[in-house]
């Protein structure tokens, strides 16, 4: 056989139950999807978000606070939302569109999502790429910069771009096993980061860290030119900021692998290692930095090179499932290729976009509209699995009434989305607050459509 | 051999983070608590794997 069609064949070997429910044989076990939800969310992008909280102004007791409850919202949504559907019925999100919504509203939403996840794949590469460049003296990205700042970056973006997504190539449970010999040593670099530059700060003694976190971290006071964010920003942004993975139902394609819906609670473990104690500790980095908020320089002054390769190895780790979903999401659009072909063209994608550093600047508004644009379409899954039995009414429409389009789904799709932008644009409500009002809408659009078209089927 | 590489990979993880803690309370360095977490970091990705991917 000649070698390139024996690489082929090998990595058509990696097929995954892709387009079927996960087989029994293929469950894991709990302490996989710890490991997997605490190496996504203890992540290089944890090193920007932390320091976004402490250039909004947002005062240490509304951190805390808006953290805790935000993060158990999120866990209680994977545990009580996502994960009993996924166990339910063990397809990935794009399967199960197409079975409620049909091959052309599934085409649509499958490259929107596709691009989304390529862009958040991207602002992992590019935040790697800040770690990479330390030794190579790499002009490094401002909060100004939005096209490619050198060569030397370019190369960089390249290169790490080349790696993360050959990882995501070899597949789920390889990256999975990656991410848990990862996960101790990540999370306590963050932790030794943070507890290190505490000096600089003038905080010798636990006793003085409330002290100085009032008064020269989280002090309430924004940065100029930079809004101020409360309580509710954080409880909200901690809440939606993964909205499309629990509500939108993006990872049915991770917890279909779960043994039991309870595994959704292992999210906490991503929640609370990366979403509260990662986030206080960029915080507590940037504050020490004064005002830098490239992950590298910052996470190579709180613990040296160990720091830098920290980053490098968190953006890595969030990157590769990333990656994976988005070769799920293209492979339905293209029946006949497979994964590793559609995971090849979405990471060249991914690195195109990680050149243009305005993606990682930008990352707290970024992941917001993420969420919100690939929300409606978790909602329409769940009204249609769970409550249109219960009215009498049939799940899988398009499925079901052999209906190439689901007329329903993509209104509450598009006017929830319009609705959303208008408030956005012309009321300027911002984009944080938009995620609730815009679960409502879908929720009652969506219900008010079936109600109307399978009664009149009846 | 897995009981060494599980006790080398946790020497690794103790480097890791006690530094940090020392240089808070004044009692090393910054660059030496730098050194000590590169060492840690060499010592858990050297020997964890082997402990790591044998349980899987």
């Amino acid at each position: 056989m000649p070698k390139q069609s024996r690489l082929i064949s090998r990595l058509d070997a990696l097929y995954e139950f892709d387009r079927e429910p996960v087989s029994q044989e293929k469950l894991q076990g709990f302490g996989n999807f710890l490991g997997l939800y605490a190496g996504e969310h203890v992540a290089g992008t944890e090193f920007v978000i932390g320091p976004l909280f402490v250039a909004h102004g947002v005062s240490a007791p509304d951190l805390f606070l808006g953290l805790i409850v935000g993060n158990i919202l999120a866990v209680l949504s994977w545990a009580f939302y996502c994960a009993p559907i996924a166990v339910k019925t063990r397809l990935t999100l794009y399967w199960q569109l197409r079975k409620i919504c049909g091959p052309y509203i599934n085409f649509v939403y499958s490259i929107v999502n596709a691009v989304m996840f390529c862009f958040l794949a991207g602002a992992m590469i590019a935040v790697s790429a800040t770690a990479v460049g330390l030794p190579l003296k790499m002009p490094m990205p401002t909060l100004q910069d939005t096209y490619p700042t050198s060569i030397s970056w370019v190369l960089v973006v390249i290169l790490v771009g080349a790696v993360v997504t050959l990882l995501a190539i070899y597949g789920f449970e390889k990256i999975s096993q990656f991410a848990r010999v990862c996960i101790p040593w990540m999370f306590l670099v963050f932790v030794a980061c943070g507890v290190a530059v505490l000096p600089k700060l003038g905080c010798h003694s636990f006793g003085d860290f409330w002290r100085v976190a009032n008064e020269k971290i989280w002090t309430g006071v924004p940065m100029a030119g930079q809004s101020k964010f409360t309580f509710w920003h954080v409880m909200f942004f901690a809440w939606f900021c993964n909205m499309a993975m629990h509500i939108g139902l993006a990872d049915l394609s991770l917890l279909r692998y779960a043994k039991k819906w309870t595994y959704g609670f292992a999210s906490a473990a991503g929640m609370f290692l990366g979403h509260f104690i990662a986030w206080i500790a960029s915080g507590i980095l940037c504050a020490a930095a004064v005002g830098e908020v490239a992950p590298g320089p910052i996470a190579y002054l709180g613990a040296g090179v160990a720091g830098a390769v920290c980053v490098v190895i968190a953006g890595w780790t969030t990157a590769n499932p990333t990656l994976y979903r988005a070769g799920l999401a293209l492979q339905v659009v293209t029946p006949n290729w497979k994964r590793w072909k559609m995971t090849l063209i979405a990471g060249a994608i991914t690195t195109l976009a990680a050149l243009f550093p305005a993606l990682v600047m930008k990352l707290l508004e970024f992941v917001s509209i993420y969420g919100l644009v690939l929300m409606p379409m978790g909602v329409v899954i769940f009204i249609d699995l769970m409550i249109l039995p219960k009215l009498g009414l049939k799940s899988n429409y398009a499925e079901t009434f052999n209906k190439p389009i689901n007329v329903a789904a993509g209104v509450a799709w598009l006017v929830t989305l319009s609705v959303c932008l208008f408030l956005n644009l012309r009321l300027n409500i911002q984009v944080f607050f938009l995620g609730a009002f815009g679960i409502v809408l879908t929720f009652s659009l969506y219900l008010l459509g079936s109600l109307l078209t399978q009664k009149r089927r009846v | 051999m897995k009981i060494i590489a599980i006790l080398l990979s946790l020497i690794g993880l103790l480097l890791t983070l006690a530094p940090a803690f020392l240089h808070f309370f004044g009692q090393i360095s910054w660059n030496t608590h730098a050194q000590l977490m590169l060492a840690g970091m060499i010592l858990w990705f050297v020997f964890a794997p082997i402990w790591y991917f044998k349980k899987t």
